[in-house]
């Protein structure tokens, strides 16, 4: 019989319920819902306050994700799976959400200015998270479909939540393309279960082994699956979002965005290419090989002529996936693979973060800045930011030297961990074009540098003090920094715990 | 111990530079100067605990750092490295105190001058691959920094310039380095990136060319080799003098370092694969970088085509993979370093009576600094390799080399030779022979005490060492031999 009519006969079996696989989930669901009633109820709620509560249900998920954090098992019937990627994926996603939560807090505290976001971002905040940290745990594509609608979906009002025209222009722009790459997605997704029956990648994992089974429509099914997945991660050619939303969207939203959303897409895409369709790599890798590679050069080739810091490091960061691919690539063959991309991961979440909260820095310099349609981020604001914001200026070097990967700066463990893992999968050609990448992303990191320490400050905006210096931002800063350089100091730990993620359950 | 606190102390008097109070910016150089002389009396002790006659790696220390990827931290010096390390430690001092007066931010000047050193020793005495990558990417930031903030006008082409070339070739060497790791862990189960793991790993003489490329990548671009050199006369010229003394006296050195302790022990077969090349490509940069520095008018800039000419002898005797050849190529980095300070000191000097460094600007000084003329003779002499000066046992050795591995090239070489006598003494009966035509030029002070502190100790080794090279000699002769035994080893 057809498989597919083999499941319309079978009753919707109920699955077994397991509390405690989900509880940062849960944790995370709790906290939103809270600090939505405090919103709607209490209008008059401090931002502090709101903070504060937020961070609290980080970290009680935290603390759940600790609990947690031996535990290796399918839960709900093989929907959810706690294995190394989920844990280390929590671990990054919390930790990025805490960040951002901290560049949220103080947003603008100036009345009435157009970045003055409104206090929901901090529910949709958690909400997002909740989706991300679900799909890095989701081993049911039904279940990754769903997580991510819920992560799309918050950042789809998050990208808009401020007055600006551009935010408002970003978010419609990355709803409709995202709203695109989910029915790619879902297509996908159906094929993948005419083909085998299931939508568990347990079962398709084993039906990938099955020689009766309908090749072609798996193959189908798997190349609309990457085509969601690559839009997520931005790979180019699904890459045309990346610029114009990073650069629209408030800051703090696009250094979570940049962040969390890429760990999430690839916890997934690992488990789903890696693991689940492990047995087809001979069918996909050449492909994602192939994507890595325009998107590692494409990417970087843009960067270099972008003159607002906002779309250059949306291209770096188009770049970067393609790094991240290579690990791919190499991952269903070389465990090295996965556990260097999820170290990556982690690295590049705190790299790009930082860099992220210095643009917030830098874009409050000056007068009050009441341009309606975007924020300061051009390139020239950056002129002689070393001579009056030294530090600014010198956690600016830290984190665009470690994206260039210099030693031993974080990003240079991150590299190298990728390309010795493409090496040993036998994708040296692959590396070689990722060294290529890398010398051209040289260019632009030094160009910021070269601006901020080299050039002489224009008018009185470098000189005067940040609005944007609160003491959340200050912290949220010195985590990013001191963990860009003791990562790169220290990295043995945390390669040991990625290295224990490198077992995909089911 | 006492490597590893030679190599730190430079980066601890960085952070205490750092640290110096704006309010108080003159006593950086204070301290700067104290570290770097801290480091050189650490070096002096290191050298004199140094067993003559022992070919191996010598008071090195060795502890974990990132297990998982096999990466140790270990150093150690041999005969080989040990001058480099003391060339090092002499030429920091003097560039500290050749900065002294400057006053556009002295505290990140001098803290970026002692990162730098800590980062080419560092270099010099890695005996772990992974190390030696990271020393050797770490050199680059400040070398960056000093370039891009302190220089000339065209300072931040020259700088960019610079970066992404080394850091191009420094990430194909990278790709060499996993390779091997990665070739060496698959045959025999244990990762490691351990310099003398490596050297007794059995590559095969294919995998041992596509290596040998890689690292000859980032060799090349940093030595520099004729056509790889672009980058550097615009860095050398547009850098700050004392940057670029540290950078024409010890960076240059990492390139021929590299090819000497690396590629060629590493993949010996692939070495003598590739000799004929790496010997033409050295002769051509001889003779054609000889002929630019000839036609240069601006005095920096001339140098700085010297220093690209008189590298291609070091790899001329590199190449010879010969005892002779190697140890000339070794005394010749030490003597090029001292001579080219010393060359690009003056020129600073220069620089900062007049402001300017076309040698049509000059003409006569010998009558208005006499002293300084004097000096300059010393150096330039050291350079054009008369006997009896530093320059000639380097160069004598080298060619040497060269002449019993490949006699053509010798020849060839031979007129780069000559041609550096024409260019120097040209240069310098222009600029401090003849009549003292220009008004401006009567008025300039001769040596101050500060300067003449910078140039005695230089002037002083150019002399002895050119007297008495044996001191030297005789500490990296077994080191040598057993490169060359290294090369030979493993001949079919």
């Amino acid at each position: 019989m057809h498989p597919l009519a083999q499941a319309n006969t079978q009753p919707l079996p109920l699955p077994q319920v397991d509390w405690r696989a989900i509880a940062p989930e849960l944790a995370l669901a709790v906290a939103g819902v809270v600090l939505l009633l405090v919103v709607a109820f209490w209008p008059r709620a401090s931002r502090n306050l709101l903070a504060g509560l937020t961070l609290a249900g980080l970290a009680v998920a935290g603390a759940l994700t600790a609990w947690n954090w031996g535990l290796e098992r399918v839960a709900f019937d093989g929907a959810v799976s706690l294995d190394g990627i989920t844990r280390y994926a929590r671990a990054i996603l919390l930790a990025a959400g805490a960040l951002a939560t901290l560049m949220i807090a103080q947003g603008d505290t100036r009345e009435g200015e157009p970045d003055d976001s409104p206090p929901e971002v901090f529910p949709l905040l958690l909400f997002a998270l909740l989706g991300m940290v679900l799909l890095a745990a989701a081993s049911d594509l039904l279940v990754v479909f769903i997580a991510l609608e819920i992560l799309s979906l918050s950042l789809y009002v998050l990208a808009g939540e401020t007055r600006r025209l551009a935010a408002q222009e970003a978010a419609m722009k990355y709803f409709l393309l995202g709203a695109f790459a989910s029915a790619f997605l879902l297509y996908g997704i159906a094929l993948c279960y005419g083909a085998t029956g299931s939508t568990n990648l347990l079962a398709i994992a084993r039906a990938t082994g099955d020689p009766t089974g309908d090749g072609t429509l798996l193959l189908a099914g798997v190349g609309l699956l990457a085509v969601g997945f690559l839009f997520k991660v931005s790979a180019v050619p699904f890459h045309m979002w990346t610029p114009d939303v990073y650069q629209g969207t408030p800051t703090p939203v696009t250094a979570f965005m940049a962040a969390a959303t890429k760990v999430a897409a690839f916890a997934v895409f690992l488990r789903v290419f890696a693991g689940a369709l492990g047995g087809l790599v001979v069918s996909w890798r050449p492909v994602i090989a192939a994507v890595a590679v325009v998107t590692m050069l494409v990417g970087a080739a843009l960067a270099v002529v972008q003159t607002d810091i906002k779309r250059m490091l949306a291209y770096s960061s188009i770049s970067h996936a393609g790094y991240l691919l290579v690990g791919l690539a190499a991952a269903a063959t070389v465990p090295a693979g996965i556990s260097a991309s999820m170290f990556y991961l982690l690295v590049y979440a705190f790299m790009v973060m930082g860099a992220f909260m210095v643009v917030q820095y830098v874009s409050r310099l000056g007068p009050p800045d009441d341009d309606a349609i975007r924020e300061r981020s051009s390139l020239d604001d950056y002129r002689g930011l070393a001579r009056h914001h030294p530090w600014a200026a010198g956690l600016l070097a830290v984190f665009m030297l470690a994206l260039t990967g210099i030693p031993p700066l974080s990003g240079f463990w991150a590299k190298y961990y990728v390309f010795l893992s493409g090496i040993q999968a036998g994708l040296t050609w692959l590396v070689v074009v990722a060294v290529i990448s890398s010398v051209i992303s040289a260019f632009f990191y030094l160009r910021v540098l070269v601006v901020a320490y080299l050039q002489e400050p224009v008018g009185d905006a470098a000189s005067s003090p940040s609005a944007g210096r609160t003491p959340a931002l200050g912290l949220a800063l010195g985590l990013a920094g001191l963990l860009t350089v003791a990562i790169g100091l220290a990295p043995e730990a945390l390669i040991a715990a990625a290295r224990s993620a490198e077992r995909i359950l089911g | 111990m006492l490597l590893t606190l030679t190599l730190f102390a430079p980066l601890a008097g960085a952070l205490l530079v750092a640290l110096v109070p704006a309010a108080r910016q003159e006593s950086a150089r204070l301290v700067a100067l104290v570290a770097s002389l801290a480091t050189l009396a650490l070096a002096v002790a290191l050298a004199s605990r140094f067993r003559t006659g022992e070919a191996g790696f010598q008071l090195g220390q060795t502890a974990e750092w990132v297990p998982a990827f096999g990466v140790s931290y270990k150093v150690g010096v041999d005969g080989v490295s040990l001058p480099l390390v003391l060339l090092t430690a002499v030429l920091t001092p003097l560039a500290v105190a050749g900065s002294w007066r400057m006053t556009e931010r002295p505290r990140s000047y001098l803290a970026l001058l002692l990162v730098l050193e800590t980062a080419m020793l560092g270099v010099f005495v890695s005996l772990d691959l992974f190390l030696f990558y990271i020393f050797w990417e770490a050199v680059l930031v400040p070398a960056y920094f000093l370039i891009g903030s302190f220089g000339g006008p065209r300072r931040v082409y020259a700088a960019v310039k610079f970066f992404v070339y080394t850091l191009g070739g420094g990430l194909l060497m990278l790709v060499g380095i996993i390779a091997l790791f990665w070739l060496h862990q698959k045959a025999t189960g244990t990762p490691s990136f351990d310099y003398q793991t490596l050297l007794d790993f059995d590559k095969a003489p294919t995998t041992q060319r596509w290596l040998f490329a890689a690292f000859f990548a980032a060799f090349a671009v940093k030595t520099p080799l004729w056509p790889f050199h672009t980058w550097l006369p615009d860095a050398y010229t547009e850098a700050p003098t004392t940057t670029t003394v540290l950078l024409a006296g010890v960076m240059s050195k990492l390139g021929v370092y590299g090819f000497l302790r690396y590629a060629v022990p590493l993949f010996p077969d692939a070495a003598r694969w590739a000799q004929p090349f790496l010997l033409t490509l050295a002769v051509i940069g001889i003779l054609y970088c000889a002929l630019v520095a000839t036609v240069q008018r601006d005095f920096k800039t001339l140098v700085a085509y010297s220093s690209v000419s008189h590298l291609g002898f070091i790899v001329l005797g590199i190449f010879a993979l010969n005892v002779q050849g190697l140890q000339g190529g070794v005394f010749y980095m030490v003597a090029h370093g001292l001579v080219i300070g010393g060359l690009f000191f003056v020129t600073g000097m220069l620089e900062e009576r007049r402001g300017t460094r076309r040698i049509e600007d000059f003409g006569g000084l010998q009558q208005a600094v006499p002293r300084m003329a004097g000096v300059m003779l010393v150096i330039t002499l050291g350079s054009v390799a008369l006997p009896g000066l530093v320059g000639f046992v380097g160069e004598f050795l080298t060619l040497l080399g060269a002449f019993l591995a490949h006699r053509v090239y010798a020849v060839l070489a031979t007129g780069g030779v000559i041609l550096g006598a024409v260019y120097l003494l040209w240069a310098y009966q222009r600029m401090w022979q003849g009549p003292l035509e220009r008004e401006e030029n009567r008025a300039i002070g001769d040596l101050s005490g500060r300067e003449w502190a910078i140039l005695a100790p230089l002037v002083a080794a150019i002399i002895v060492l050119g007297l008495f090279p044996r001191p030297v000699l005789d500490r990296v002769e077994p080191s040598a031999q057993r490169v060359v035994e290294q090369t030979q080893a493993q001949s079919p």
